[in-house]
């Protein structure tokens, strides 16, 4: 299969500007005669679904949660980029474009990257038009703050909260778009599969979470929006509903999967304590502005980290990094904190712990400052914890945050489905092996604002109406589904999901985690094939399938997980080199960094599903003509 | 840590519900509120019994999904979410009795869960800027002081998780709607709705069988991002001046 990226021609500043000048457009008054579903209501979902249904088009947007303003997107915390240069730094869509494509270590597409850059400069107008409340200075204009993997302070930001502010600004968005009628939000709905008609998108097949009852939806495009699966790994900083099934049932359909092996693991969240532990909590990156991260020199050191003077102290990330010291991007943070771990230089009950200190800050710039800065953050640090960390220094450890894979799309965001797009978090494109702090926010809605409007009207264009769902292609997929529920309702064994979710988890974390090499990943094949055999022999859900099923909807979701785990280790065994997120222990350079390998790697994997055989991996191929290809140092 | 848990079981929207009695054991202090959950649940379901079906998505306490009265309280004992409650905030042995947010305005579906979309369809009588997506004004042509950014941004804060309306003995949804009146209402790129939005909003509310603010506070007492009486006030105040107004207003007025 040749994978058809369809970019446009010319100069990478002109390539938006020109698809925008040729794409093919719909009329105002044959707009409501056309209907798109958009599953997740995240950033990417909600600002796509106002945006579609404000140029007239009939929506209907899916989520799982009660309420379309819950989805994980809320959580988002440290802010996001725009090339605005309202710091007067010298910024510019270039430098922005340059950091994403060096900090996802050269590994997504330029094309696709420079746009992100261009428009991001458009989401925080767009965001403060709706009343979204960014912080400001003194004479009232807009704050900025740094982030991690730059140089220049291009991050906007509403407290500890902005992914709050700007999903609760697209989701007032797409209630006015309810309120005049164009758009439907299904809530407690969750898409089970979707529906091809002469192998083109044309609805999905959703489950209705109250009821249980299967309902259809026909569309004449499909979005999805449903996010990252960093819950695969079982604990990870992910909402406990975030899930891999739309993508997954999209993928098993015929949409590929591109670098399911490219996961963050984000440096800064608070460390497990116990087996009871469901999820892990993240302290936004832009701790590390103000915070030091160190641990103590002297593995068996067991005094208060107070005590421990300045000299038995290292100050692990400013030693090894003088140029970006603790603002390193994320994956190298997190390795060099696991790095020391390993060492036995970790702090907290298992020694699995780094310190991040704002004693220093705190005395330069004082308590007050760092208050209004994180104090938030601060706040639920010790809610959490029960320690003060204005007198204590936090203890953070890495944990599964996003995930850079995804369906493979091309620069219209379109999968390899006809009439199926993938957006935000759900689709591969634009940050690489590792993406940089605050660019996520900012590549959602580039997305769901800016992007998939105009690319599903290119698309609807050429599309003839008027499939319903009497099609029996419909009647077809509804069985399938059906199937599926039955089969897992049968099984009638005596465990509960999150016992199978905990050891898929494990095995994930510990083998296809920070670090990975080919024994580990071969026994992980093995060790998830023997849980997945498990699972189908011996889960129990409790209830019935017509009803509000906690259990039903965890046991359909950790089946997908379990799939995809395995097309992850093989994903990771074919990347012979290591680069931003993932690391092959096999390719490292002699002091511990990571060894790309640009011939034979500098290119895409995207991997077709094949029902009961081998998936087989197709790449596209990368060209680097704006950023010469180079070894990341932040030294 | 040994409790005594008195759990809400209800199949369904049309059914009539019970108290469950459940003794637990081996829970560790550190664990939430719904580890604690989980763990019960999971040591039901390897008995093959039935599960407690609760509400809760990121479990760090903005999402506002989590939804549980907790011995009487909305959220528990700490006035932080459900999510954010640790057993060391109990009494070991402590019995404790569990119920989903109790409002007429939230059908309970199953056990603990409600549906809480009427506060989705206040939010649609006006909790909005009518901006569509498209080229929009450069945000420093209109400067906000920091001041007034950050009240509205203590408003905008809400989490839509309506524990205030189950904590109000009328059951009223002021403190929400109040909030999001207040957050637009003090910046500029809400003023062309104001005349409108308060009205609106209470038009919505009142439609979904929410009950009025009678000023007792318990609100503002069990919210978890702190939320002040002072939305209810400036709620009312707007909601008097768009009367006044209401020959001039625009938007969704009837």
């Amino acid at each position: 299969m040749i994978l058809d990226a369809k970019i446009p021609d010319g100069p990478i500043e002109e390539k938006w500007d020109t698809w925008l000048d040729t794409h093919r457009m719909i009329g105002p008054g044959n707009r409501p005669g056309r209907r798109v579903i958009v599953v997740g209501t995240g950033l990417a979902g909600a600002s796509a679904a106002a945006s579609l249904a404000a140029l007239g088009y009939r929506v209907d947007a899916f989520c799982f949660q009660d309420s379309a303003r819950r989805a994980h997107s809320i959580a988002a915390q440290g802010g996001i980029n725009a090339a605005k240069d309202f710091a007067n730094e010298g910024d510019s869509i270039r430098r922005l474009f340059t950091d994403t494509i060096k900090g996802g270590d050269f590994r997504a597409r330029e094309a696709n990257v420079w746009r992100l850059a261009q428009l991001s400069a458009n989401i925080i107008d767009q965001a403060v038009a709706q009343g979204v409340p960014f912080n400001r200075e003194y004479g009232g204009a807009l704050s900025t703050r740094s982030f991690g993997g730059v140089l220049v302070q291009r991050t906007f930001y509403a407290r500890g909260q902005t992914g709050q502010q700007l999903l609760l600004g697209a989701y007032s968005a797409l209630q006015a778009q309810v309120a005049a009628g164009r758009a439907q939000v299904h809530n407690r709905h969750e898409m089970l599969d979707v529906v091809l008609i002469d192998g083109v998108a044309r609805g999905i097949i959703a489950r209705n979470l109250v009821t249980g009852e299967i309902e259809r939806h026909v569309a004449d495009a499909v979005v999805l929006a449903s996010g990252g699966y960093s819950n695969v790994f079982y604990l990870s900083t992910n909402a406990m509903g975030s899930n891999v099934t739309a993508t997954w049932k999209a993928h098993k359909r015929g949409a590929l999967f591109a670098n399911p092996c490219f996961t963050q693991i984000h440096p800064t969240c608070i460390p497990q304590t116990g087996e009871h532990q469901s999820k892990l909590t993240l302290m936004s990156e832009s701790l590390r502005n103000d915070g030091r991260v160190w641990v103590p020199r002297n593995p068996d050191e067991t005094r208060p980290p107070n005590a421990i003077p300045e000299s038995e102290r290292s100050y692990f990330l400013e030693e090894r990094y003088p140029a970006f010291g603790n603002l390193v991007p994320r994956d190298i943070a997190s390795r060099a904190a696991k790095a020391v771990c390993d060492d036995g230089l970790g702090v907290g009950p298992v020694k699995r712990g780094v310190y991040l200190d704002f004693r220093d800050a705190i005395a330069t710039q004082g308590r007050e400052a760092i208050a209004a800065r994180y104090g938030n953050l601060f706040d639920m640090y010790r809610r959490i914890t029960d320690v003060d960390p204005y007198e204590e220094p936090m203890q953070i450890y890495p944990a599964p945050h996003y995930t850079m894979g995804g369906l493979w799309v091309d620069y219209e965001l379109q999968t390899t489905i006809p009439g199926l797009f993938a957006i935000g978090e759900a689709n591969f494109s634009d940050h690489g092996a590792n993406r940089l702090g605050a660019s996520a926010m900012m590549q959602c809605l580039a997305d769901g604002y800016f992007i998939v409007p105009r690319t599903v009207t290119n698309y609807l264009s050429t599309l003839p109406n008027g499939i319903t769902t009497d099609h029996p292609a419909f009647a077809q997929t509804e069985r399938e589904v059906v199937e599926r529920i039955d089969t897992l309702m049968g099984i009638g064994g005596r465990t509960a999901p999150q016992v199978f979710h905990r050891e898929l988890g494990q095995i994930m974390l510990d083998k296809c985690g920070m670090s990975r090499d080919a024994d580990g990943l071969a026994q992980a094949l093995d060790e998830i094939a023997a849980v997945r055999e498990a699972f189908w022999s011996d889960l129990s859900i409790d209830g019935r399938a017509d009803e509000l099923n906690p259990s039903l909807e965890y046991a359909g979701r950790l089946a997908d997980f379990l799939e995809l785990a395995e097309l992850m280790c093989l994903d990771a065994l074919r990347r012979e080199e290591s680069c931003g997120g993932h690391f092959r222990e096999e390719h490292q350079t002699p002091d511990g960094e990571a060894r790309r390998d640009d011939e034979h790697f500098a290119k895409v994997t995207a991997w077709a599903y094949d029902e009961g055989g081998v998936p087989v991996a197709h790449d596209e191929e990368l060209e680097f003509a704006e950023v010469a290809l180079a070894t990341r140092s932040y030294k | 840590m040994r409790f005594t848990l008195e759990v809400w079981t209800q199949a369904s929207r049309d059914e009539e519900g019970h108290f469950e009695i459940y003794e637990v054991d081996d829970i560790a202090p550190d664990a939430s509120f719904l580890e604690m959950l989980d763990t019960v649940n999971e040591r039901l379901a390897a008995r093959g019994w039935r599960t407690i079906a609760f509400d809760s998505d990121c479990r760090e306490g903005i999402c506002g999904a989590c939804s549980l009265t907790i011995n009487g309280q909305p959220h528990g004992p700490r006035q932080v979410t459900t999510c954010q409650t640790y057993m060391r905030d109990f009494r070991d042995g402590e019995t404790i009795r569990i119920e989903p947010f109790r409002n007429s305005a939230f059908p309970v579906l199953r056990d603990l869960v409600t549906d809480r979309s009427a506060l989705d369809r206040i939010i649609q009588g006006g909790g909005y800027v009518s901006t569509t997506t498209g080229p929009q004004p450069d945000p420093n042509s209109m400067p906000i002081a920091p001041a007034v950014q950050q009240r509205a941004m203590d408003a905008a804060a809400c989490i839509g998780c309506g524990a205030c309306v189950a904590a109000c003995p009328n059951g009223a949804a002021m403190l929400f709607t109040g909030a999001k009146v207040t957050h637009l209402n003090l910046l500029p790129q809400g003023q062309a709705e104001r005349p409108a939005r308060a009205r609106s909003m209470v038009l919505a509310m009142d439609a979904e069988g929410f009950g009025g603010c009678t000023n007792f506070g318990e609100c503002a007492r069990v919210c978890p991002q702190e939320i002040s009486l002072d939305v209810i006030g400036m709620l009312n105040r707007e909601y008097r001046r768009g009367a006044r107004r209401r020959a001039d207003a625009v938007g969704r007025v009837p």
